[in-house]
């Protein structure tokens, strides 16, 4: 009754609702009251991090998420497209992220066909932090940006809040700081491809064994201009290991002393046929 | 005030030194000014006045967040038939921090865009576009049924952006209809 009597002084709309905002409040004082605990969103307990080299961008992730203490998966892949020449790592909730990147890479799409260009980098760091300044942070999602247009490569670190940065090198995530003080220690300007993909792939490794949020494999992506290449796994840093001995034992081990077999004797009770509905 | 503004004009084109004979640049000057200032609000280009701030309170493009007070109808009074039962409580604090800015935020933007429509292109802009905005949204269906607002998306750059507007909470997808007969009688009551 509710409901319908609402929807006539205003047009429905879409977007986010926030019905259930106050009885999810009561819930979780009465959950919490019993002990129990709240179901907590899924994140990317993550290293991610970029480098500007000579020609192009490398972007490096690794590639584990985690639920609280828990791994939730193994391998999920933490680089997203937005655009042929533009992709971002995603730190923080791992919905938001995915989301967030997929609805600007939508808009961009829009946005390059109007233009008939190639988008630019800077286009989508400024949709993406409106759009976050707008959920003035409720939307987890800490994005490394980086890509090469018509002006060359750029790279932009964008925060949950919706501040942005430009620089030529940033990490992002819980392994931040590990991955940040490997490029403090051994950055330099104009790096060849394969310096700078040793250089992402050593931040993300100091990341994953320093930090327990990121773990399993590590993932690049270079992109140059009129070439990305998507790398994963670039390395599996964290192979599951290989049993090394057999503990079956061989048929016939355990010797046998007697052996007696009983039948057991079912009858049919009841028989019916039920016909498939084909038609 | 305009006069105000016209000093003013003089004096910083006095600074600038421009090589444009002063008499002509006057005419030119003061014909914008009428033309952008011919309401009680005086309506002051940003690049000429140093302080903005002191005349806030005059410049009626200020948005009150509404919302969350009781809906009051007919009578000045709860209306019980259309809003159901009303309790303090929940009309006291919004549930969620976004909730507000959230239900407002079409109509924000809308107005600081005319308002910065308005400051640079002068009154005729925001006038003459939401002239064909009204026009376009009465190009729909029955108050109960889904219309496409094509049109109205069309002119504000709607169809060529998706949010989550699009994707979450599709009202085309809600399992709730509203009542039709109500809907039309308060549609109508209202024009």
């Amino acid at each position: 009754r509710k409901m319908a009597t609402l929807s006539v002084c205003q047009p429905q709309l879409g977007g986010f609702s926030f019905e259930n905002c106050k009885r999810n409040a009561v819930l979780e004082a009465e959950v919490t009251k019993l002990g129990c605990n709240v179901p907590s969103a899924r994140k990317t307990g993550t290293t991610i991090c970029g480098v500007v080299f000579k020609d192009g961008i490398v972007l490096g992730a690794d590639t584990r998420a985690t639920e609280g203490m828990i791994v939730a998966d193994k391998n999920c892949s933490k680089i997203h497209y937005i655009s042929p020449n533009i992709y971002c790592c995603g730190a923080g909730t791992a919905a938001d992220t995915e989301m967030t990147t997929q609805i600007i890479s939508s808009n961009l799409e829009l946005h390059s066909l109007s233009t008939s260009r190639l988008p630019r980098v800077a286009t989508a760091n400024r949709m993406l932090k409106q759009m976050l300044f707008r959920y003035q942070g409720h939307i987890g999602a800490a994005l490394v940006l980086g890509g090469v247009d018509c002006n060359g490569p750029h790279l932009y670190s964008i925060y949950p809040h919706g501040s942005t940065d430009k620089l030529p090198y940033v990490t992002m995530g819980s392994g931040s700081l590990a991955a940040m003080a490997v490029f403090e220690d051994r950055y330099k300007q104009d790096m060849e491809e394969e310096d700078a993909k040793r250089l992402v792939r050593d931040a993300i490794a100091a990341g994953i064994f320093n930090d327990l949020g990121s773990g399993s494999n590590i993932d690049l992506c270079v992109i140059t201009k009129g070439r990305v290449d998507y790398l994963r796994p670039h390395d599996m840093a964290n192979k599951k290991g290989v049993r090394t001995g057999n503990y079956k034992y061989k048929q016939g081990t355990t010797g046998v002393l007697t052996k007696s077999v009983i039948k057991l004797d079912l009858e049919v009770v009841e028989e019916t046929v039920q016909t498939m509905d084909t038609s | 005030m305009n006069i105000f503004l016209i000093l003013s004009c003089l004096n910083s084109l006095r600074q600038l030194q421009c090589s444009v004979p002063k008499a002509t640049m006057f005419f030119h000057i003061s014909a914008g000014i009428f033309m952008t200032g011919g309401m009680c609000a005086p309506v002051i280009p940003l690049s000429l006045a140093k302080n903005t701030r002191g005349l806030r309170s005059q410049l009626k493009d200020s948005v009150p967040v509404t919302g969350m007070g009781p809906q009051v109808g007919a009578y000045g009074v709860q209306d019980t038939l259309r809003s159901g039962f009303s309790s303090v409580k929940n009309e006291l604090l919004p549930s969620h921090a976004l909730e507000l800015s959230e239900k407002n935020f079409q109509l924000n933007q809308d107005k600081m865009n005319f308002s910065n429509l308005r400051n640079i292109q002068g009154l005729h802009a925001p006038l003459k576009l939401q002239m064909e905005y009204r026009a376009a949204r009465q190009i729909q269906r029955l108050p109960f049924l889904q219309s496409s607002h094509l049109a109205l998306d069309t002119l504000k750059g709607n169809d060529e952006s998706i949010s989550f507007e699009d994707i979450l909470n599709d009202p085309a997808q809600s399992e709730m209809m509203g009542e039709p007969h109500i809907m039309v009688e308060y549609k109508l009551g209202m024009m």
